[in-house]
């Protein structure tokens, strides 16, 4: 749309990354902060497959997953080193989403989310269930840090810089797709499919190429996540966390790149802040109060913002720069 | 290794879980024709029947009373889950809408947690008595109320379909939503209809099977994804088709856990339903048709 | 370029920035992490109840009085963590970071402890494990900040296998829920059949959410299986039980300690009729002999927690009680204005010197090798009858 205010935009990102740390010294906060920089980064590819292909997946997790076991597999059980490890979940996540969007892109319809839900589910009895690989249930520990020579990412600090690093290159690469010949031909499928075919564009390869890409994207955030806990087990990689990215794409908005961080952002706070206010709220309370809470924050948000918050706050501000300009012209 | 007998009882436990996941399918079924939404509260109404049937329990209701005041609770709360939160948000997106089920199935959820609390809750068996023996099979009095409850509950939803002003409005939805908008059915009044309809669907599954299973808060999660399993096997537009995938789904689990290995179990129904959506994405039992309108 | 694109970027790093600061006085936090909510929350919700109603008499009391005489107040600040694990590192950094709590106790089940061990022993902080399994206690010499307060699976099987010999059996059946519980237990139970003759011929899991676990069954039935043993936690447990007299097995049927709450008895019906377990003495406290030296805490127990919550005695309560408890003498030894650091590394030696130190759990007794300080005499077979737990002695075997 506007490059330019793109590259603004994603300079005053890095130049933002580059100053929280400094203001914020609680570990927890900057802990959170490298959460949602992981989040994004598996939402920025949601937002690519649900609003520029128009298509919903329900199986993330599940990249989200091969990306974080591969990466602790490799590492812990042959030794090797961290970044190749990352690399290598990548290009393994890259294939299993290739061959298996590939037979089903070529499908209309909702068929996407039905079958990466089933893919997901059985990634995730394949975490649970290769106990001797995965450690099954009870999770694989002692997942190595990643380090370049000496210099080893062992505080939240400067594993915060490499996450929202991670997030600002995502963010890069994503916009350049989306500005490409691919992205126009990507918009005009969530447009109309039937359009853009009868115009030339071969809209089943396109959707196959940022279905694979967001899962990529995905096994980065997992292999980031597993090198940063130091220890991953499936319960994270199950069909509820699926679900919740979805909502976190949804949450920030749909037509924009930029709306993914901002979702998960949201999302992810929003635990931390409900978490935080409801025991000042209610003497004593816990659990239960925040899950409902949340729940209806969350349709509460799509109820008021459903193009998303991004768009919605947009929104808000243009209404409020014009309500402004009114004033003064009328003494 | 199994024995006719062995395999039969494998069947008949198949069977029962499969009519519960029939019911639940069916309120899938029914609210994504209506509105193009798939409702992830779905299951949360079958938990929601099962305990307000626990709760009830106690008031020494005959069974028949304590049913319909359980399965009219859960049409009350399906209803409100429309009018408070679909309805407001009906001109946004499809994706917006199944959001909006997700925040509705954890607020449904916490509430239950907040009522009812962590610990399982039991419910006695519609009848008393030892499980009856049929064939060298056993066979529980309860699974027989299920069996039945279900065989009757789809023959009044086909009579509802087929022979009523309002089941024809929405299956004329089904057909095609704008030709029926067009012909005066107003897509508001379908969509409460669809949602109440449901939520009686996911109250009579959850009511039936709480004598077998246990009622807890997080049940619903996992009757849900069962029934919308069963629901895309057969199409995700059919009801017949549904129902028919659903049965396949609860025989297919006990067979393979009974069989080979039950750890296999789950991953062998999601397999079958991969293989479904590569083979025949219209649904095992629908012939391959135009896609329905409108969705 | 587009100034407003700036927008949400600002928001999102506005938020990120956001932090909340609260002074304090001089005071104790203990962190409190429980599963109260999520598939564990048949454990987090009793351990959450007994953690609320210690502070209610903390604060009643004012605290805890220290060497000096002078009380120094208490905070439990608890948490949930949904029973996930990324939810318990966040909350136990947010406790460890922002809380500056002296002492973690965290969480209720083994992947969830797991998670956090790397954190609590790189932040150097006490850290109470109330979930089961061994591995979060050892090996010990890396667990050097990690203690946990009930029995392990290992005492389970032990009591297990005593009956099977006693009764001659040579094969047996077993199920266990596919978690890290039901897998811990069987580890543990296959242990512990190494060399006594005695054969698993048919071994599957069932997944904690089932609803009809017939056709496990009646593949035991088709083993030749002598004994059916269980590993799991209600409703499966329960479920299971039910099947089991459905089909009419004419086995015994046992399960593990991970059915000791009331809910079971009361869902499985009459069908937990016979049932035998190992378990922790709190469920049959009554029926112990008066020489046992935890009669009288159990009974204590069981009063003050069914007075306080209206809800039946919970073996996961006494977990959360034994690691409180367990704290509150430390705590009150130690010396007034000690730097948090030190007074962490107080409590963890603390810790490591409980000596007959009397629970629910068992009487814990710790050390450098042993971070959990019981040992099989810390439990009991029970047998239910009549709907009631009774006590099940070798004598009446």
């Amino acid at each position: 749309m506007r490059p330019g205010g793109d590259t603004l935009a994603l300079a005053g990102l890095g130049l933002g990354v580059a100053l929280v740390p400094l203001g914020v010294t609680s570990q927890y906060h900057l802990s959170i902060g490298v959460f949602i920089g992981i989040h994004a980064i598996v939402t920025i590819g949601l937002c690519l497959v649900m609003g520029y292909a128009g298509q919903i997946s329900l199986g993330h997790a599940a990249f989200y997953g091969l990306g974080a076991y591969a990466s602790g597999l490799l590492t812990t059980k042959l030794g090797a080193n961290p970044w190749a490890a990352m690399a290598g979940a990548m290009a393994l996540t890259a294939g299993v989403a290739y061959a298996l969007g590939r037979p089903i892109l070529r499908l209309r319809g909702h068929y996407l989310a039905m079958a990466t839900l089933a893919f997901g589910i059985i990634a995730y009895l394949a975490f649970v269930e290769f106990t001797e690989l995965t450690g099954g249930p009870s999770g694989l520990a002692g997942i190595p840090r990643l380090r370049v020579g000496g210099f080893v990412f062992d505080t939240d600090r400067k594993f915060f810089y490499l996450t929202w690093g991670g997030v600002i290159a995502v963010v890069a690469l994503s916009l350049n797709v989306v500005n490409s010949r691919v992205g126009r031909a990507l918009r005009a499928i969530h447009g109309s499919e039937v359009a853009a075919e009868t115009l030339g564009v071969d809209t089943a390869a396109y959707k196959l190429r940022v279905f694979t890409l967001s899962a990529v994207y995905a096994a980065l955030a997992g292999s980031l996540y597993a090198h940063y806990l130091s220890f991953v087990s499936p319960p994270t990689f199950g069909f509820i966390a699926s679900v919740e990215f979805v909502v976190m794409a949804a949450v920030g908005g749909l037509a924009s790149v930029w709306g993914a961080p901002f979702g998960a952002a949201t999302v992810t706070l929003l635990t931390e802040v409900i978490r935080d206010v409801m025991p000042r709220l209610l003497a004593y309370a816990s659990g239960e109060h925040e899950v409902i809470a949340y729940g209806l924050l969350l349709i509460l948000i799509m109820i008021f913002v459903p193009e998303g918050l991004t768009v919605g706050g947009l929104r808000a501000l243009r209404r409020l720069g014009r309500a402004g300009r009114r004033v003064p012209a009328a003494p | 290794m199994a024995g006719p007998e062995q395999l039969l009882q494998l069947v008949l436990v198949g069977l029962t879980q499969g009519a519960i996941y029939a019911l639940i399918a069916l309120g899938f079924v029914t609210i994504y024709n209506v509105t193009g939404v798939i409702n992830f509260a779905q299951g949360e109404f079958a938990m929601l029947g099962a305990m307000l049937m626990v709760s009830l329990a106690p008031l020494g209701l005959p069974t028949p009373a304590a049913f319909f005041l359980a399965v009219a609770g859960v049409v009350v709360v399906g209803g409100g889950v429309e009018r408070l939160a679909i309805h407001p948000a009906r001109r946004a997106s499809v994706v917006t809408l199944i959001i909006i089920t997700i925040g509705a199935d954890i607020v449904l959820r916490g509430l239950a947690l907040l009522a009812w609390g962590t610990d399982p809750l039991p419910l006695a068996p519609f009848s008393a008595g030892p499980p009856l023996t049929f064939g060298g099979a056993f066979i529980t009095r309860q699974a027989l109320w299920i069996l039945g409850t279900t065989a009757v509950t789809l023959a009044a939803l086909y009579a509802f379909f087929e022979y009523t002003y309002p089941g024809k409005t929405v299956r004329a939805c089904a057909i095609n939503r704008l030709a029926a908008r067009l012909s005066g059915i107003s897509p508001e009044r379908m969509s409460l209809l669809a949602f109440c309809l449901a939520a009686a669907l996911g109250g009579v599954g959850g009511v039936v099977i709480a004598p077998l299973t246990l009622v807890s808060y997080d049940m619903g999660l996992y009757l849900g994804l069962r029934g919308f399993v069963a629901a895309v096997m057969g199409g995700l537009v059919s009801a017949p088709g549904a129902v028919a995938g659903a049965l396949l789904l609860g025989i297919l689990e006990a067979l393979v856990a009974g069989i080979w290995k039950a750890a296999y179990k789950e991953a062998a129904a999601f397999l079958v339903l991969f293989v479904i959506l590569l083979l025949r994405p219209q649904g095992l039992f629908t012939r391959a048709v135009a896609r329905q309108a409108g969705l | 370029m587009d100034i407003r694109k700036l927008v949400p970027v600002a928001l999102l790093l506005g938020i990120l920035a956001l932090g909340v600061r609260t002074a304090w006085a001089q005071e104790f936090r203990i962190g409190f992490v429980a599963a109260i909510t999520g598939p564990a929350s048949s454990l987090g919700g009793p351990e959450r109840d007994v953690a609320v109603m210690l502070q209610k008499e903390l604060d009643a009391a004012g605290g805890l009085p220290g060497p000096d005489g002078r009380k120094r107040t208490v905070k439990i600040i608890i948490h949930d963590d949904q029973s996930k694990a990324d939810e318990t590192v966040k909350a136990v950094k947010k406790l460890i970071a922002d809380d500056k709590v002296h002492a973690v106790i965290a969480s209720s089940q083994s992947p969830t402890s797991l998670a956090v061990i790397p954190i609590v022993t790189e932040a150097r902080v006490p850290l109470i494990s109330m979930a089961s399994s061994h591995a979060i206690v050892t090996p010990v010499k890396d667990r050097y900040w990690v203690f946990k307060t009930p029995q392990s699976n290992i005492h389970v099987a032990v009591h297990q296998v005593g009956y099977l010999k006693a009764k001659g059996v040579k094969k047996i059946a077993s199920l266990y829920v596919n978690d890290a519980f039901g897998e811990d237990s069987r580890r543990g139970l296959a242990e512990m059949l190494k060399g006594t003759g005695i054969e698993a011929v048919y071994e599957d899991k069932f997944e904690h959410a089932d609803k009809d676990m017939t056709p496990q069954l009646t593949r035991v039935r088709a083993s030749g299986a002598e004994v059916l043993i269980v590993h799991a936690i209600p409703p499966s447990a329960s479920i299971i039980t039910k099947n089991f007299r459905d089909l009419g097995l004419p086995i015994p049927l046992i399960h593990n300690h991970g059915v000791g709450n009331k809910p079971f008895i009361d869902l499985a019906g009459g069908a937990a009729e016979g049932v035998i377990f190992p378990i922790g003495k709190m469920l049959v406290a009554e029926e112990l002999p008066a020489a046992d030296p935890q009669k009288k805490a159990l009974l204590d127990f069981i009063a003050w927690y069914e007075k306080g919550t209206g809800k039946p005695r919970s073996t996961f309560a006494g977990h959360g009680w034994d690691a409180l408890q367990m704290l509150f003498p430390i705590l009150a030894s130690l010396p007034p204005d000690l730097p948090l650091e030190q007074a962490r590394v107080r409590i963890r030696d603390g810790l490591e010197q409980t000596r007959n130190f009397v629970g629910t759990g068992g009487i814990f007794t710790m050390s450098a090798e042993d971070h959990v300080g019981l040992d099989e005499r810390s439990m009991v077979l029970v047998r239910i009858e009549g709907g009631k737990w009774k006590y099940f002695p070798r004598e009446k075997w």
